[in-house]
C-alpha cells in the first residue's frame, strides 16, 4: 500500500489549471483554388487563392508536410505535376512558375507572353507543358531537365482558354473556351474539331456559357462541364454532341478523370460533388455507360477543383476545406483510412506566446497581431468562467511590406523581441514596453544571407535567435540590445539542400534539434558549434518536435501519430519511449486524424509531456501506467462517485481533453495556466462570401 | 502492349544477399512455386502468389551452394550442387539437406539445367554436358573437358528446339567470345566465335536467348548501352569447326553506357526484351520494356533502392532483387495493334466468360449508390472468397446437379449437409436457387418450400438474385415465404409487394390459420397478462400455439377495455393477427411512391376498406402512448402508417368516396386527425417558448471572444 501512495498523489495532483480561452485570433484559411494530385508520390499539391501552395503526403496521414508562401500578384489558376514529381503553377499574371520541392523555393518564372493564363496541363508522358491564356494562344513548353522553354504555339482562338486536357495517347488535346471546345492536333497545333455549347440555361438563353472544364479520354470522348451547369459528353472525331447531363442550377466548375477512365467526378458551385461511373447497361452486358452516380455534399460554396486519385475524390473551394472522400469500393479494408478527411487547418503552427509578458502573437498572410491576455483574481472550480479583472488587449498590428506572404513569425520568451519572415526578407524588431504604451524599434541592417527563414525559434533566456532558412543551413545570432551579431552557422548535411521546418531548443540553450521533411532530426550542440548527433530517420514527417528542461529529453511527434523520446545526453531513445514502442499507442490515439503541432512541458513535474493537436490537448504523465486496447482512452467524467480502487485501476497515462476545438495553439504559461486558442468554424464561415442559395422544400 | 503490374516482394525474410545477389531463381515443378538459392548456403521454395515460402534447405555450415536449386521436372525432385561436385537430390518433404542423396562427382559442376520436358543436364566447368541419369548411374566416370584452357563459361542457357534439348553456352578467353551450341537429337557440338564489329572498345556485359525457327537469337548487352543481335544457326550449315558470327546493332542506347555489373537483359518474347539497369536520363536503376521490333520503350518502373544486375524471368513473373528483397513484378504483354495504340479499337469483352450476373447488396450497402458490379468490386469480392471458393467448387456442382433430378427430401438433406460445411456465398446460393426454380416451373408438382425457406435464411439473397421465387410463392399461395422475403429482400419491385399485399388481403382467414406465421411483430395485440404468458413460452408460440382463443381473449380484452371510446368499432381490430403480422410485413417493405401507387389502384374495394380500418386501428394504438409508438419488436412506424393511409387514400380516392362501408371509417378518420391537429398546434406554441428559454440557456454557455476558464483534468 505504502508503494502505491505516490502514485495515489500524482493522480490528485494532475491538476487544476485557469484556462485562458481565446477566439479573437480572427484567421480566415484562404480558398482552395487548384488541386493536383501525384500518383507515383501519392502526394497532393493545393493552391490557394492567396498564391500559397501546399504539399500533402497522403501515405503519411495526410500531412501538409511543404508550403510554399504566397504573394499578392500571384494568383494560381492551374497547378500541375511533370516529369515525375516536378510542380508547376500558373496564374493570372501570365507566369508559369516551377517550385522547388527540396529547398522549398521557388525555383523560376516565366513570362507566357500570353496574358493572364487561366489554365496549364503536363502531357501524359510529363515532357511537357500546355497553357491556356487569356488571348486565346495555347502554348507548348517543353520541359527540360532545369527549365521549361518555349516550343510553339497552337492556332489562336478569339477568347480565352479556361480549360485543357490532353488524349492520354498525346497526339490531340481538348480545349475549353467561351463557348466551344475546340480539339487540336498536338503535331501541327491546328484546330481539327470545334464544337460549339448549347447557352441555352432551363430553356432561357444565358449570355455566355463557359466550358470551366475538359477531360479528353482515350476512346475519343470528350466530357465538357460549363457555367450553364451540364456534363456533356462529346465524340471528337466527328465533333457531335453524345450525351448531356443537367446537373446543377448554377456554375459545374471542375472536373477530374481516374486513370483507369472508368469514373471521373465534377465540382458544382452549389457545393455539390457529383461522381460519375463507367457502368453495365444491363447487368450482363458488355456495353457501358456513364452514370452520374453519387452525389457528395461536403462543401457549402464553390467547389473551385477536384481530383481523382485511385481510391479517393478529393474537392476543394471557396469553403476553404480541403475534403479527401474515399471510394468505398476501392477500399479493400475498412478501417479509419476510409473514412472521410476534412482538412481545414494548416498543420504549421501560426500562434507563438511569450511567457514572461503573457503575450501572443498571431500570424496573419500579411500582418500580425500582438496580444496581452487579461487577468483574474478569482477561482472556480471545473468548469467555472471567472470573472475578468483585466479584459485582453490588442497591443500592435504591424503590417507588412511587399506583396509577399509571412512565412514564420516568433516572439521571444521575454517578449521584447519579435521576428518575422518573408520569402526574401527578415525582419527583426525590439519591443520596448513602458507603462501602458509599447514602441516598436525594427533592428535594420540584417545580414545579406538572411534571406528567407522558415522557421524562426528565440532561446528561453531570448539573447539568442535561431533561423532556419531554406538552403539548408541554420544560422546563430546572438542579440545584444538593439543590435545583433552572427555567431555561427550550421551548414547543410553535405550533398543535401534539404530545407529545414521545424526547431527547437533546449531550455537551457545548449542544444539545438532541427528536423527537415524525411532525413531524421539532427540535434546541434550550441556551446561548441558543432553537431552533436542525428535520431535515426523514421519513415513518418515530424510533425513537432521540443526539448524537455533539466533531462534534456528530446520529443518527436511524428505524422502517424506515434511520439518518441530522445535523450539527447545520452543518445538514445529513452526507457519510456522503448516501453511505449514495446506496448504500443492506444489504437484511438493512432486514430486521430490531426497531426500533433505543438509539444509544451510543465516547469514543476518533469515527468508531464503537453502536447495538442487540432481537436484535443493531452497531458501524457510518464509516471503512469499506459493505456491499452481495453482502456478507456478518453474519459471526460470526473471520477465523483468512484471507489478510489476504481479510479486507481482506471488512471493511466494520457490525459485527454477534447473542450477546446479547434485548436490552433496551446501552451502552459506557468504550472496553473494554460492558454488555449480556439477558431470556431462558424466565425471563419461567417466571413465567407454567402454560399449560392438553394431553394429548400419549405422555405 | 506489354505492362508492369504492381511489384511485390516474397517476404522481407532476410537472405543471405552478398554485394552479388542471388545465386539463382529457378521454376518448381508446380506453377507459381519457385526455387530461390543464395549466394551461401539456403535455397528458398517460395509460392509467389501467396508471396510465402513453401520450405527452406540450408546445407551444413562450411559446406556452400556453387549452382542453383533446380527442379527434376520428371520426378518432382530438387536438385542442387554443393562445393562444386556434391549433388544433392531431395524431395518437398525433406527436412535435412544431410541426409538426402548425395553423388560426388569427379568434375566441378557449372551449372545444371532443367526445363519441363526432359531429363535435367548438368554443364561441367570443362564445357561437357551429362545427363542426370546417365550421370547418377556411374557419378564417378570421367567427365573430358570441351573447352581450351583459360576458357571460362560465362553464360549458358537451356532450350527445346523442335522438341529436341539443345544448350548453348558463351565462354570467354581474352576479351573473346566463344558461343558453344550441343544439341542433344543428333549430340553435335558446334563451336562459334562471336566477332564484335567497330565497336572493339565495348565490352560484353551480358546475354539472353531467344529460339526463333532456324536461328537462336542471342542478344547481347554491350558496355555501350546497346543491345546487339547475333544469329546462331540451330543446324549448322557446314561442319567446319569455329565459325564467325557477326552481330548487328538492334537497340541503341537501352543503358546508359556505364561499365556496371547492375546492368541486364532479359528476352520475354520475340518482340520484347527486358533491361535492367539505369536509363540514358537518370542514374537510378530501371526495368524496362523495350520492343525490340518498333525499338520503342514500352514501359519502365524505377528500382530506386538498386538491384544486383540480376534479373530472372518465369511465365508472367520477372524476378529481381530489389534492394534487399526479391521483388517479383508481374508482366502482361497483350497483343498490341495499331489501332489499339491510337486509342481507336473498343475493348470487347470475352463473351465466354458471361454468367448469369448476381447482385451483392453485402457489398453495395457500404458503397452507397455505387455500381456493384463494377470490376474493382468484383475484384474484391473475388479475393474474398477465394480462399473458399476453389474447395467449394466441386462441393456445390454436385448439389446443383441433385438439383436437377432428386427427389425433394433428398436435396433438402444435401442442401442442409452443405450449408453446413460451406459459409454461404452468394454466387452459389444464386445458381442453386436458380437451379430450384427452373425445376418448379418444369414440375408443377415440385415445390421444395423448406429448402427455399432454407435458402432465404442464409440472407445472401435479394429478389434480383431470384426473381422467380417470390412470382412461385404468389402462385402458390404461401404467405409464409412471402413474409420472409419480404423481410429479408431489400430490393422487392413495388408490383411484387403490391401483389402480395393484395394476396395478404383477400386470403381467407381460414386458410390463414392453417400456417404458420412470425407473428412477433403484433405484439400489442395482447394485454399484459398476454405478454407475461408469452415471454414465458416463446416454443409455444411459434409453433403450436392456438390463434384463435389469442384472437378471442383479445377481442374480449379490446372490448373491456375501451367502452368508453368514441369510436368503438376500430378498437378492436379489424383482422386476425396472423393477417396483421403479414400486413405489417407490407407496411416494413421499400417502397417509391411513384411506382406503387398504380398498382394500388387495382385491389378490390372491400380490400381497400379493410386496409384502411387496419391502418387506422394502428395509428389509434400509436397514439396511445407519448413517443407514439408500438410495442413489439418492429413493429410499424408512424411515419410508415401514416404514408400508407395517404398513398391507398390517393390511388383509391373515388372508391373510397363511393362504397358506403367506407364513409364511416372515413368520418372517424377525419374526426381523429382533427384532434390531433389541434392537439399539436397547442404543442407547437408550447415548443416556442421552450425555444426561446433554450437560446437563453445558450447564451449563458456562449463565452465570447476571450474568457478565462478553470479546467480540471482527470
Amino acid at each position: 500500500m505504502r508503494l502505491l501512495l505516490p502514485w495515489v498523489l500524482n493522480i490528485e495532483g494532475m491538476g487544476e489549471f485557469k484556462v485562458h480561452r481565446v477566439r479573437f485570433f480572427n484567421y480566415v484559411p484562404p480558398g482552395i483554388r487548384c488541386v493536383a494530385y501525384n500518383n507515383q508520390s501519392n502526394r497532393l499539391a493545393v493552391s490557394r487563392t492567396d498564391g500559397t501552395v501546399e504539399i500533402y503526403n497522403l501515405s503519411a496521414n495526410y500531412f501538409q508536410e511543404k508550403f510554399f508562401p504566397g504573394h499578392e500578384s500571384r494568383s494560381t489558376e492551374a497547378l500541375c505535376w511533370a516529369e515525375g514529381q516536378r510542380l508547376f503553377s500558373a496564374g493570372l499574371n501570365g507566369e508559369i512558375l516551377e517550385y522547388d520541392l527540396q529547398a522549398l523555393d521557388i525555383k523560376y518564372s516565366m513570362d507566357a507572353f500570353g496574358g493572364p493564363i487561366w489554365s496549364m496541363i503536363a502531357s501524359p508522358s510529363g515532357s511537357h507543358l500546355l497553357v491556356g491564356c487569356e488571348d486565346g494562344s495555347v502554348k507548348l513548353f517543353q520541359i527540360t531537365p532545369d527549365k521549361i522553354q518555349f516550343e510553339r504555339n497552337f492556332d489562336r482562338q478569339k477568347s480565352r482558354i479556361l480549360s485543357l486536357s490532353w488524349h492520354p495517347c498525346g497526339t490531340h488535346i481538348a480545349a475549353g473556351s467561351i463557348d466551344y471546345i475546340s480539339v487540336f492536333d498536338v503535331k501541327s497545333g491546328s484546330a481539327i474539331q470545334k464544337m460549339i455549347v448549347d447557352r441555352q440555361y432551363m430553356g432561357v438563353s444565358k449570355r455566355k456559357c463557359i466550358v470551366w472544364g475538359v477531360a479528353f479520354l482515350s476512346d475519343g470522348t470528350v466530357i465538357s462541364v460549363d457555367s450553364a451547369g451540364k456534363v456533356q459528353f462529346w465524340d471528337s472525331a466527328s465533333g457531335t454532341l453524345v450525351k448531356s447531363h443537367l446537373i446543377a442550377n448554377a456554375d459545374v466548375q471542375s472536373i477530374a478523370v481516374a486513370d483507369q477512365e472508368d469514373s471521373f467526378v465534377v465540382g458544382t458551385a452549389e457545393g455539390t460533388v457529383f461522381h460519375f461511373q463507367l457502368v453495365s447497361v444491363t447487368s450482363n452486358s458488355t456495353e457501358k455507360q456513364w452514370v452520374r452516380t453519387k452525389p457528395f455534399q461536403h462543401h457549402t460554396h464553390d467547389v473551385r477543383t477536384v481530383a481523382h486519385s485511385p481510391t479517393a475524390l478529393i474537392s476543394g473551394g471557396t469553403d476553404t476545406h480541403l475534403v479527401i472522400r474515399p471510394l468505398m469500393e476501392k477500399v479493400e479494408v475498412k478501417n479509419y483510412d476510409a473514412a472521410l478527411r476534412k482538412i481545414t487547418f494548416p498543420h504549421r503552427r501560426l500562434v507563438s506566446c511569450s511567457k514572461k509578458r503573457q503575450l501572443l502573437l498571431f500570424q496573419f498572410a500579411h500582418h500580425l497581431e500582438l496580444w496581452r491576455l487579461g487577468s483574474t483574481v478569482a477561482t472556480g472550480k471545473n468548469g467555472d468562467i471567472l470573472p475578468l479583472s483585466k479584459n485582453a488587449d490588442h497591443l500592435l498590428h504591424l503590417k507588412t511590406k511587399g506583396p509577399e506572404n509571412i512565412i514564420c513569425s516568433s516572439i521571444s520568451p521575454c517578449g521584447s523581441w519579435l521576428a518575422y519572415s518573408t520569402a526574401s526578407r527578415v525582419f527583426l524588431y525590439r519591443l520596448n514596453y513602458e507603462h501602458d504604451n509599447i514602441s516598436l524599434q525594427r533592428i535594420s541592417k540584417m545580414p545579406a544571407f538572411l534571406r528567407s527563414a522558415l522557421q524562426i525559434l528565440f532561446s528561453e533566456d531570448s539573447t539568442k535567435l535561431f533561423v532556419a532558412s531554406n538552403q539548408g543551413s541554420l544560422h546563430i545570432i546572438r542579440l545584444l540590445e538593439g543590435s545583433f551579431k552572427h555567431l555561427h552557422t550550421f551548414q547543410p548535411q553535405s550533398g543535401t539542400v534539404e530545407a529545414m521546418c521545424l526547431l527547437a531548443v533546449s531550455p537551457d540553450g545548449n542544444w539545438l534539434a532541427a528536423s527537415g521533411n524525411s532525413a531524421g532530426v539532427h540535434v546541434y550542440n550550441v556551446k561548441h558549434l558543432k553537431l552533436h548527433c542525428t535520431v535515426p530517420a523514421y519513415n513518418f514527417p515530424v510533425t513537432a518536435l521540443a526539448i524537455a528542461p533539466n533531462t534534456n529529453n528530446l520529443v518527436i511527434a511524428h505524422s502517424d501519430q506515434q511520439v518518441f523520446e530522445y535523450s539527447i545526453p545520452e543518445k538514445q531513445y529513452t526507457e519510456w519511449s522503448r516501453n511505449v514502442q514495446k506496448q504500443g499507442f492506444h489504437h484511438l490515439w493512432l486514430q486521430r486524424d490531426t497531426p500533433i503541432t505543438h509539444i509544451s512541458f510543465h516547469p514543476k513535474r518533469p515527468t508531464h509531456i503537453l502536447l495538442h493537436d487540432a481537436y484535443m490537448f493531452c497531458i501524457i504523465d510518464k509516471s503512469l501506467p499506459l493505456p491499452n486496447d481495453k482502456t478507456v482512452l478518453y474519459n471526460p467524467l470526473p471520477p465523483t462517485n468512484e471507489s478510489d480502487v476504481f479510479r486507481r485501476r482506471t488512471a493511466h497515462a494520457f490525459k485527454i481533453s477534447k473542450i477546446y476545438k479547434p485548436l490552433l495553439f496551446m501552451d502552459l504559461l506557468d504550472e496553473r495556466t494554460l492558454v488555449a486558442v480556439e477558431r470556431p468554424l462558424d466565425d471563419i464561415i461567417a466571413q465567407l462570401p454567402p454560399p449560392i442559395k438553394k431553394k429548400k422544400f419549405g422555405t | 502492349m506489354a505492362a508492369l503490374e504492381d511489384e511485390f516482394t516474397l517476404s522481407a525474410l532476410a537472405l543471405g544477399t552478398g554485394p552479388d545477389g542471388l545465386l539463382g531463381v529457378e521454376p518448381s515443378d508446380k506453377t507459381d512455386h519457385f526455387l530461390v538459392t543464395d549466394r551461401s548456403r539456403t535455397v528458398v521454395l517460395y509460392k509467389v502468389s501467396d508471396q510465402k515460402p513453401l520450405g527452406s534447405w540450408s546445407v551444413k555450415q562450411g559446406q556452400i551452394i556453387t549452382c542453383p536449386a533446380v527442379c527434376n521436372f520428371q520426378t518432382g525432385e530438387h536438385i542442387v550442387v554443393h562445393d562444386n561436385k556434391v549433388l544433392r537430390i531431395w524431395n518437398n518433404e525433406d527436412v535435412n539437406l544431410d541426409k538426402v542423396f548425395k553423388a560426388t562427382l569427379s568434375a566441378e559442376v557449372h551449372k545444371i539445367h532443367s526445363i519441363q520436358g526432359t531429363e535435367p543436364l548438368v554443364l561441367f566447368r570443362g564445357g561437357a554436358v551429362r545427363g542426370l541419369e546417365a550421370l547418377l548411374a556411374e557419378p564417378q566416370q570421367k567427365i573430358e573437358t570441351v573447352i581450351s584452357d583459360g576458357e571460362v563459361i560465362k553464360w549458358t542457357k537451356f532450350f527445346m528446339v523442335f522438341r529436341h534439348p539443345a544448350l548453348v553456352f558463351i565462354t570467354e578467353k581474352d576479351g573473346n567470345h566463344f558461343a558453344y551450341v550441343q544439341m542433344f537429337n543428333s549430340q553435335n557440338l558446334s563451336k562459334y566465335s562471336l566477332f564484335l564489329g567497330q565497336e572493339e572498345k565495348s565490352v560484353t556485359l551480358n546475354f539472353t536467348a531467344y529460339v526463333d525457327r532456324k536461328f537462336i537469337s542471342l542478344m547481347s548487352l554491350s558496355s555501350d548501352g546497346c543491345v546487339y543481335e547475333t544469329l546462331i544457326p540451330i543446324y549448322p550449315s557446314d561442319t567446319e569447326k569455329n565459325q564467325r558470327l557477326v552481330r548487328s546493332l538492334l537497340l541503341k542506347a537501352a543503358v546508359s553506357g556505364i561499365t556496371r555489373n547492375s546492368v541486364t537483359l532479359t528476352a520475354l518474347d520475340q518482340d520484347h526484351i527486358a533491361v535492367l539497369g539505369p536509363p540514358l536520363s537518370s542514374a537510378k536503376e530501371c526495368l524496362s520494356i523495350w520492343n525490340i521490333k518498333f525499338q520503342t520503350l514500352q514501359t519502365s518502373k524505377e528500382l530506386p533502392q538498386g538491384t544486383s544486375g540480376q534479373l530472372w524471368f518465369y511465365g508472367e513473373n520477372l524476378f529481381m532483387l530489389h534492394g534487399k528483397c526479391l521483388t517479383v513484378v508481374p508482366y502482361k504483354c497483350g497483343v498490341s495493334s495499331l489501332a489499339g495504340a491510337l486509342g481507336k479499337l473498343k475493348h470487347t469483352q470475352d463473351p465466354g466468360t458471361q454468367k448469369p450476373h448476381f447482385v451483392n447488396w453485402e457489398m453495395s450497402q457500404g458503397c452507397g449508390l455505387g455500381s456493384p458490379n463494377s470490376e474493382q468490386s468484383r475484384i474484391l469480392r473475388r479475393k474474398k472468397t477465394e480462399a473458399s471458393l476453389q474447395p467449394e467448387v466441386p462441393a456445390s456442382e454436385q448439389l446443383l446437379s441433385t438439383v436437377k433430378n432428386g427427389s425433394e427430401k433428398y436435396i433438402e438433406v444435401e442442401l442442409r449437409k452443405f450449408l453446413a460445411k460451406w459459409t454461404p456465398d452468394f454466387h452459389t446460393i444464386g445458381d442453386i436457387i436458380t437451379g430450384l426454380l427452373g425445376r418448379c416451373k418444369a414440375e408443377p408438382s415440385f415445390y421444395p418450400r423448406n429448402c427455399l425457406m432454407q435458402l432465404i435464411q442464409t440472407h445472401v439473397l435479394s429478389y434480383s438474385l431470384c426473381p422467380g421465387l417470390m412470382d412461385t410463392a404468389l402462385e402458390r399461395k404461401d404467405v409464409q415465404m412471402l413474409q420472409l422475403c419480404l423481410q429479408q429482400f431489400p430490393d422487392i419491385p413495388e408490383t411484387v409487394t403490391c401483389a402480395c399485399l393484395k394476396m395478404f388481403l383477400s386470403i381467407g382467414d381460414d386458410s390463414l390459420q392453417g400456417m404458420s406465421i412470425n407473428v412477433e411483430s403484433v405484439f400489442y395485440y395482447s394485454n399484459t397478462e398476454q405478454d407475461e404468458k408469452m415471454k414465458e413460452q416463446p416454443e409455444i408460440l411459434q409453433n403450436g400455439f392456438n390463434p384463435e382463443e389469442n384472437n378471442c381473449s383479445n377481442c374480449k380484452q379490446d372490448l373491456n377495455e375501451k367502452p368508453q371510446d368514441s369510436t368503438e368499432e376500430t378498437a378492436l381490430c379489424p383482422v386476425i393477427p396472423k393477417r396483421a403480422a403479414l400486413l405489417n410485413g407490407i407496411l416494413h417493405s421499400a417502397y417509391s411512391e411513384t411506382f406503387l401507387l398504380p398498382h394500388l389502384k387495382d385491389i378490390p374495394a372491400q380490400d381497400i376498406t379493410l386496409f384502411l380500418q387496419y391502418l387506422y386501428f394502428l395509428y389509434l394504438k400509436c397514439s396511445e402512448n407519448a413517443a407514439m409508438t408500438l410495442p413489439g419488436i418492429r413493429p410499424p412506424t408512424l411515419s410508415q402508417i401514416m404514408d400508407w393511409i395517404c398513398l391507398i387514400l390517393d390511388a383509391n380516392f373515388t372508391v373510397v368516396l363511393m362504397i358506403p362501408e367506407a364513409k364511416r371509417l372515413l368520418i372517424n378518420l377525419y374526426k381523429f386527425v382533427k384532434s390531433q391537429i389541434s392537439v399539436y398546434s397547442e404543442l407547437n406554441k408550447i415548443e416556442v417558448s421552450f425555444r426561446e428559454l433554450q437560446k437563453l440557456n445558450q447564451e449563458k454557455n456562449n463565452r465570447g471572444l476571450y474568457s478565462i476558464e478553470v479546467l480540471e483534468l482527470f
